[in-house]
Formats: C-alpha cells, sequence, structure tokens
C-alpha cells in the first residue's frame, strides 16, 4: 500500500507543481493546498501503513497506528489552513488593487 | 610601543589635527604646520644612518592581533632606512613646495589636501617598516585610497574622478592578489613575519605553492609600480594636483612595488621564474614607457611615461639583480650584483631628478597656464632659475655627465652586458636582448628628454598663446626643486657619499646570504671606467637620440606617433564597459520579475541537486517486501482521488475548480480514515469545509478562470519541470521507505502508546501528544493561527493611500 500512496503522492505533486507555474493567481492557490495534501499524506504514508487499531488506549488492541506522525500532521494541517486563508485574502486584495490575477501582470515596478 | 611606532603613526595623529589648525588658524597657511612633521622625521630618520652604515638593524615588537600573527612589528634595514628618507626627506620638499602651489587659501580645500597628504606619508612609511606581511598590507591599501583621494582632489573634474577611480581599481585589484600571495607564505611558513619568512626560503622554494605565491605577490607589485600592462593607471593620474604627481607618482608610491620586489628578491630570487618575470616586464616596461613618452603632447603625460619607463629599469635591474645567488661572489667578483647596485643608485636618483621636474612642470603650468609643449617655447630667458633647474633634471634624466642619471645608467649598461655573460637560465641565447632593448630604451628617453626640453624652454617665446603674463616663479616655488637639483649634481659628482652610508646596506637588505660573513659589498661608483662598451653605447645614445629628435618632424607622420593615448587603455575602458553590460545582462536574464521563472529556477536546481545525488551515491532503492496489503477501500479512493487531481489542471470553470479542490480534500479525509487517523479526519474535513466556503467567498469577487495561453515551449517546460519534480519526489520517497527498514533505530511511538496514560493521564494519544508531550508545538501553531487572523482583519480593513507616515 505504500508503494501504491507513493505513486500518488508522487501525482499530486506534479499537479501542484504544474498549478503553481501557470498564471493565474488562483491556480497557484490550488497548487500550494495540493502541496499540502501530498505533504501530509507523505508524512503518514512514510511512518508505515501497517495495519492497527487508532490510536486510542480504550481500543486494547495489541498494535496501535503510530500517533506520532498523526500530531505531526494534525499541527501543520492547521497551519496550512492559516497561510491558505491569509493567501487567499491576499488574492482578493490584489485583484482589488490591480485589477488583475494575471502574474504576468503583477511583476513589480520596473524600478525595482 | 616605541618611538618608531609613534614616529610611523605621527602622520595620522597630525592628519587628525589639520583641520582644527585649518579652521581656527586662518592668516597662516596650514602647510608650515604640516611641513615640520616630515622635517622632523627626516632628521630623525638621519640619525640612524651610521648605525646601518655599521650593518646593524633595529627590531621592535608591538603585538596587535597576536592569536592571528598579525603584529605591528617594525624593522629598519638600509632598505627600509632608505624609503625612510626618500618619504619624508621628499615629501617635506613637496609640503614646501604645495604651500606656495596651492596658494589661494580661500579658493584651495587645504585641510583635505594636508589630510590626505599626511595620511599617504604615514602609510607608505608603515609600508617600508613593516615586517609583518598583513601590516605592510594594510599600509599598502592605505596608500592606494590616499592616493585616490589626491588624485581626485579637484572631485568637480571629471578627468580627475576618472583618474582615480582607474588608480583605485587597478591598484586595489593588484593589492588584493597580493594579499592572497602573503596568505599563501603564511600557509607555506606559518608566521607573517618577514624576517622569518626570509628565513624559510629553502622551504618556499621546494614548496608546490610557491609559484602562485610569486605570480600573486607579483601582480601586486606591478599594479603599485606601474609595470606593463598595469601602467595605464598613472598618466591618468596626472589629473592630481603637481605635488601630489611630484610626491606619489614618481618618488614614492610607484616605488612601493620596486620596494616589495627588493624586499622579497630573498625569498623568490633564487628561482629563474623570478629572474625572468621581474627582468622581462621591467625591461618590456622600460622600452614601452620611452616609446610612448615621446609621442604626448603634455609635460606631465611626457613625465608620467618617462616614469613608468624608469620603473621599468629598476624593475629589470632587480631581476637581473637575483642571478647573483648563483654565483659566488669570491670567484666572480662584483660582476653579477652590479645590477642590483644599479637599481638602487637610480632609484635615489630618480627620486631626485623626477621629483625636480615635476617641480618644474609645476611652475611651468603655474606661470603660464598651460603644459601643452605645442603652445610653450622660449621661456629661458624669461625664468632662467626654472630653465637652470630643469636643465639639471632633464640631463640628468637623459643621462649625460656629469649627472647622477649618467653614472645610474652606466651601471645600467654594465649590468645588463653582464647579463649576456650569465651561464644559467638560457640567457647564454636571450641574454644579448637585454643590452639591445636597455639601448634602443636610452636612444628614446635621451630623445624624449631633448624634446620636453627644447620644446619648453627654447626656440621662439609664444605670449599670444598663453593666457598668463609670463614671469619668474616666487622663491617658495622654486627652493624645493633647487634642493633636488643640488642632490643631483651633488651625488652625480660625488657618488660615494651615498655608497657605504646607504647603498651597501640597503643592498645587504636584498641580497643578503650571497657574501661571506663579515664581508661587504664593493662599493664604487666613478665617473670613468676608460674607453669601454657602455661609453661607446651612452655615445651613441646620444648620436641615434638627438638624430630621432631632429628628425621629429617625420616621425610625426607616421600614424601610431600620432596616438597619445596608451593603446591598453583601450583595453580597460572597454573591459569596464563589457563588464558593466554583461552584468546588466545577466541579471535582466535571471531576474525577469515573473514568479514563474523564479519556481522553475528553484525546482530545476532541488532536481538537479537530487537527481545528481541520488545517482552519485547510487541510492535509488525499493522495498516490496515491507509494504501492507492494499485494501480495496483505498483502491477505489485512490482511483477518485487521482481522477480528480489529473483533471484539476484542465478546469476552467470556477465553482468546478472548487469543488474539485473540496472532492480533494474529502478523498484525503476518508484516507485518514481508512489510515486510522481518527483526528486527522476529523480535522481535514472541518478544514477542506470552512477552505470551501472561503473560496467561495473570494471567488465572488474575482474573475473567471481563464484558459491558459501559454506558448508551446513554456507548456513544455512547465510539464517537464513538474513531471521532474513529480518524479524525484517519488523516488525519494521510495528509497525512504526501502531504507526506513533498513534502519536499526526503532521509531518512538512506543513510548508513547505505553506512557500517555501512566504519564499524562490520557487515552487518545494523537491529543496527547498535542496539548501533552508536545504542547510547545500546538502553542505556537494557535500563535500561527492567531497572525493569520490579526493579518486577514488588517489586509481587509486598512486602506492607506500612500501618504501616510508609517
Amino acid at each position: 500500500m505504500e508503494i501504491l500512496m507513493i505513486l500518488v503522492i508522487g501525482v499530486i505533486f506534479t499537479v501542484a507543481t504544474y498549478l503553481i507555474l501557470t498564471k493565474s493567481l488562483l491556480r497557484v492557490v490550488i497548487g500550494l493546498i495540493m502541496y499540502g495534501h501530498g505533504a501530509h499524506l507523505l508524512f503518514i504514508t512514510l511512518a508505515g501503513l501497517k495495519q492497527g487499531a487508532p490510536p486510542l488506549l480504550g481500543e486494547e488492541a495489541v498494535a496501535y497506528a503510530d500517533p506520532l506522525p498523526q500530531a505531526v500532521v494534525l499541527t501543520a494541517i492547521v497551519i496550512g489552513f492559516g497561510v491558505t486563508a491569509f493567501l487567499l485574502v491576499i488574492a482578493y486584495r490584489t485583484y482589488k488593487v490591480h485589477q488583475t490575477d494575471d502574474l504576468d501582470q503583477l511583476r513589480g515596478s520596473a524600478d525595482e | 610601543m616605541s618611538l618608531l611606532h609613534l614616529v610611523i603613526l605621527a602622520p595620522f595623529v597630525l592628519a587628525i589635527l589639520v583641520p582644527f589648525l585649518y579652521k581656527y588658524v586662518r592668516q597662516v597657511h596650514t602647510g608650515w604646520f604640516v611641513m615640520i612633521l616630515p622635517l622632523t622625521l627626516f632628521i630623525y630618520f638621519l640619525q640612524f644612518l651610521p648605525m646601518i652604515s655599521r650593518g646593524e638593524t633595529i627590531y621592535e615588537q608591538q603585538p596587535w592581533i597576536p592569536s592571528l600573527g598579525i603584529n605591528f612589528d617594525v624593522y629598519v634595514d638600509g632598505l627600509g632606512l632608505l624609503f625612510g628618507l626618500l618619504i619624508t626627506g621628499i615629501g617635506t620638499l613637496v609640503v614646501l613646495y604645495s604651500i606656495y602651489y596651492l596658494y589661494n587659501k580661500k579658493k584651495e580645500s587645504l585641510h583635505n589636501f594636508y589630510v590626505y597628504l599626511l595620511m599617504f606619508m604615514g602609510a607608505m612609511l608603515g609600508v617600508v617598516f613593516s615586517d609583518n606581511l598583513m601590516t605592510l598590507y594594510i599600509f599598502w591599501e592605505l596608500t592606494s585610497l590616499a592616493s585616490s583621494l589626491l588624485i581626485a582632489y579637484w572631485f568637480h573634474k571629471e578627468r580627475s574622478r576618472y583618474g582615480a577611480q582607474k588608480s583605485m581599481l587597478i591598484t586595489v585589484s593588484g593589492g588584493f592578489a597580493m594579499l592572497a600571495g602573503f596568505s599563501l607564505l603564511y600557509v607555506m611558513t606559518n608566521t607573517f613575519s618577514i624576517r622569518e619568512i626570509i628565513a624559510q626560503a629553502d622551504v618556499i622554494v621546494t614548496s608546490p605553492l610557491f609559484i602562485p605565491a610569486m605570480l600573486l605577490v607579483l601582480a601586486g607589485a606591478f599594479t603599485k609600480s606601474a609595470q606593463f600592462p598595469f601602467h595605464i593607471w598613472l598618466p591618468d593620474a596626472m589629473e592630481a594636483p603637481t605635488p601630489v604627481s611630484a610626491y606619489l607618482h614618481s618618488a614614492t608610491m610607484v616605488k612601493a612595488g620596486i620596494y616589495l620586489v627588493a624586499r622579497l628578491t630573498p625569498v623568490f630570487g633564487i628561482t629563474q621564474h623570478w629572474f625572468w618575470i621581474v627582468s622581462g616586464f621591467g625591461i618590456f616596461t622600460l622600452i614601452w614607457g620611452s616609446v610612448s613618452a615621446i609621442r604626448q603632447k603634455d609635460l606631465k603625460a611626457i613625465l608620467a611615461f618617462s616614469t613608468i619607463s624608469q620603473l621599468g629599469l629598476i624593475m629589470a635591474l632587480l631581476g637581473l639583480g637575483s642571478a647573483a645567488f648563483h654565483y659566488d661572489v669570491a670567484v666572480v667578483g662584483t660582476l653579477y650584483y652590479t645590477a642590483t647596485l644599479a637599481a638602487v643608485f637610480h632609484l635615489i636618483n630618480h627620486a631626485t631628478f623626477k621629483g625636480s621636474l615635476f617641480m618644474i612642470v609645476g611652475i611651468v603650468d603655474h606661470e603660464t597656464g598651460t603644459r601643452d609643449i605645442r603652445k610653450l617655447g622660449g621661456l629661458m630667458a624669461i625664468m632662467p632659475i626654472t630653465f637652470t633647474v630643469a636643465l639639471i633634471g632633464t640631463l640628468s634624466m637623459a643621462g649625460v655627465p656629469p649627472f647622477n642619471g649618467f653614472l645610474s645608467k652606466e651601471m645600467f649598461f654594465t649590468a645588463a652586458l653582464n647579463a649576456t655573460t650569465m651561464d644559467i637560465f638560457n640567457m647564454q641565447t636571450l641574454g644579448i636582448l637585454f643590452p639591445v632593448i636597455a639601448w634602443i630604451a636610452s636612444i628614446f628617453t635621451f630623445a624624449y628628454c631633448i624634446l620636453m626640453f627644447s620644446r619648453t624652454f627654447l626656440g621662439k617665446f609664444k605670449p599670444e598663446k598663453l593666457e598668463k603674463e609670463v614671469h619668474e616663479a616666487p622663491i617658495g616655488l622654486l627652493i624645493p626643486p633647487i634642493v633636488l637639483a643640488s642632490l643631483v649634481v651633488i651625488f652625480g659628482l660625488f657618488p660615494n657619499l651615498l655608497a657605504y652610508s646607504i647603498i651597501e646596506p640597503t643592498m645587504a637588505s636584498i641580497l643578503p646570504n650571497v657574501l661571506a660573513d663579515g664581508e661587504r659589498f664593493y662599493v664604487n661608483i666613478y665617473h670613468w671606467h676608460g674607453f669601454n662598451t657602455e661609453l661607446f653605447m651612452t655615445i651613441g645614445v646620444v648620436i641615434f637620440g638627438s638624430l630621432i629628435y631632429l628628425n621629429l618632424k617625420k616621425w610625426a607622420e607616421v600614424n601610431w606617433f600620432l596616438r597619445e593615448r596608451d593603446p591598453l587603455n583601450w583595453v580597460y575602458d572597454n573591459s569596464l564597459v563589457w563588464t558593466v553590460n554583461g552584468s546588466i545582462k545577466v541579471t535582466n536574464m535571471q531576474m525577469t520579475g515573473l514568479l514563474r521563472d523564479y519556481f522553475v529556477f528553484m525546482t530545476v536546481f532541488i532536481i538537479g541537486l537530487m537527481g545528481y545525488t541520488m545517482i552519485k551515491y547510487n541510492i535509488f532503492a525499493i522495498d516490496l517486501a515491507n509494504v501492507a496489503e492494499v485494501s480495496p477501500y483505498v483502491l477505489i479512493l485512490v482511483i477518485v482521488l487521482l481522477a480528480t487531481t489529473v483533471l484539476l489542471p484542465f478546469i476552467s470553470h470556477r465553482i468546478t475548480a472548487i469543488v474539485a479542490t473540496g472532492v480533494i480534500g474529502f478523498l484525503i479525509a476518508l484516507l485518514f480514515v481508512v489510515f486510522r487517523a481518527p483526528d486527522l479526519a476529523l480535522t481535514q474535513l472541518l478544514v477542506e469545509t470552512v477552505m470551501v466556503v472561503l473560496f467561495l467567498l473570494a471567488f465572488y469577487h474575482l474573475p473567471e478562470l481563464r484558459k491558459e495561453k501559454f506558448t508551446p515551449r513554456f507548456k513544455l517546460t512547465n510539464l517537464v519541470v513538474s513531471i521532474g519534480v513529480g518524479l524525484v519526489i517519488t523516488l525519494t520517497a521510495l528509497s525512504a521507505h526501502a531504507f526506513s527498514h533498513a534502519n536499526p533505530i526503532q521509531p518512538i511511538s512506543d513510548y508513547f502508546v505505553k506512557n500517555s496514560y501512566e504519564l499524562a493521564g490520557g487515552k487518545n494519544m494523537v491529543n496527547v501528544i498535542l496539548v501533552d508531550f508536545r504542547g510547545l508545538d500546538t502553542m505556537l501553531e494557535v500563535l500561527v493561527l492567531a497572525i493569520a487572523a490579526l493579518g486577514i482583519v488588517v489586509l481587509i480593513k486598512l486602506r492607506m493611500t500612500g501618504k501616510e507616515d508609517v
């Protein structure tokens, strides 16, 4: 299952990179979200997808899924959410100020 | 700290006081205060003469950065003292001269002038007396800095700024090379002290770093001493006030390179590389400078090229003198150290006559308003004293008896002729070049001396071309050149005054270990050697030189003769332009301002780095044994996830895009469920829901997605880069997965499983980790959310128009 998941993650990263390289600001934001998904899945996958009980002690199971990567990914999801929300508002403000979402036109002033 | 240290630092101290003297003592010319210092120092250095001529030296220590081996150690020997006397002696005369030259106290910013001049003087004393290479380097760069400041003294003139920049660029890059050379010397010997380095000369010669160190040090010496092809800064440095040209660009700073070569001759001089490079560049500079000088129309430019050529002469002699290391003085006698003797003697002579000639040119400029030889003429009767001094200086430079230039020129010919008799370094065949080139260069030297002199003082007086009423200069301007000209005559008539007092100890510093203990160099300089080859060469110089001068009209029709600028300036100017244009091009090519381009750079670099490492260390591995079974749920989820993901870039409708993004998020939440991560699934679901809402809100205000219009090339690049990133991540992850099972270190999860209830009292392990075991992460994550929220509020609420005081 790990091999399959890694291949899927590869596809997610490919698509995310492709989206980031486009001109539209919104596609770039979606690309960044996809990067986040890819990274989270990679984290869980590399810790091993061995079958076991959810990390709840009440289950009284022999083996549990590794709780540490889950905690880390949880933190990452929340941070990713904060950043994405901020990014969306920036995209919105950029469009309001410059009246465009085309990154080719948003390339800074000439005297920089 | 000894008195000697204070003496070297005294000019810097006075430099601090000069602006106050200038501001508060307005009725006295600031130069008078300044003049006291070099005069005192000169007298102080004279006291060392008896001791130095007995063969003793002084060594004073002053730790500065002992942990790095950098100390302000001062060492006085013949070579250092000779330079010390030149710097302070000519310094005194130049300051006196400048008092009358820059007579207008209101118009000239004298405080600047004397601060720079004193800074230069102190730096130069530091260069010649330092025993530590790093201290020497610091003082060396200070001379470059002070020199540039002085060249640009009249900074409102564009030519001055050009000259200052040029000299700065050339001498500082040379100095930088020299620093690298010094560092290599340190690597070889583990000391910065020149005396200790000389003591380890045998270690250095056998080291593989010998050649690079030598070339780098020589780069510094050659740039400073205006050797070919680095001489081009010197003619442009003539935009400086004349006292500066006389002091820095004839007598002292340009001899710093000569000093360095002489000082390090005991270290490098044993090899034939040193012999060929130093003497070869020297002799080429000699002829290049003398041939260039004759083309000039400006008096100072003639003198500048003349200085270049004379410096080449001294450099060539130092190179030839290094051959003395290979001969036993007891067998061959004085034959091979004549070159070093001639170098030292000519060094003194050149400082005297070139200093006086510069001052004369300054007087002519001052009194007539021009330095153009086409406008000047017939000043002999109007300026008799100037004329006399100029005559002495010119004849000495041309090498005519009974002046000192004649003596050093004779010795130069002797040394060049001796070179043909050497039986080392292929000199049997190539040695003949030395006397021939030396002789031709001397002919040109004679010709430009006569040209310069006769065009200024002889011929018809042309008052209509001059702006000023011409008359003799004030006595203050005349005293310094008169003193120098008297020295020219005195050293010419009684050369042995210098022989044992200063020349012999100087030679002992340049050529140590050549003589057996207790022996001294035999220095006897006299005029009449009998009818030998040198005499006939001198007669030939006078005859051919006069012929060139008399046929100047014919020469003038030759094309190269018309070109005043050195052809190498073209190389310098254009290389500057190319450097600037090239860097602009490179910057424009890479700094496009497009986010996509930067992202491509980054990803291409990462792909390259990771790919290279993988191939180089062959670390790709795949582990099919330790994998979990694929459950049917997962298979379905993965297929839907893949399909949505692959479609994502092709969607050009915004609602579809949001829905697709949402679907992917929910699919991942479902995957978390399958992977037995209930908290993750919960969070992912919530976050994805909020995100979709946010997207909808934001998209409501944003324009409709357009179909991307890319050129096929861009499309291809994007595709290749994306697939590259995906591939690299897949391969890395596969390898990491395979190697994680080979890793002997066990995961720490068992600890959490065992202890989450015992230690933290919670049964949900993920939550226990989040708030108990690793609570700090959570706290900061909350902070991230808070900052994001505040940022969003600010972005939406704050409306600055750009006029606020931020």
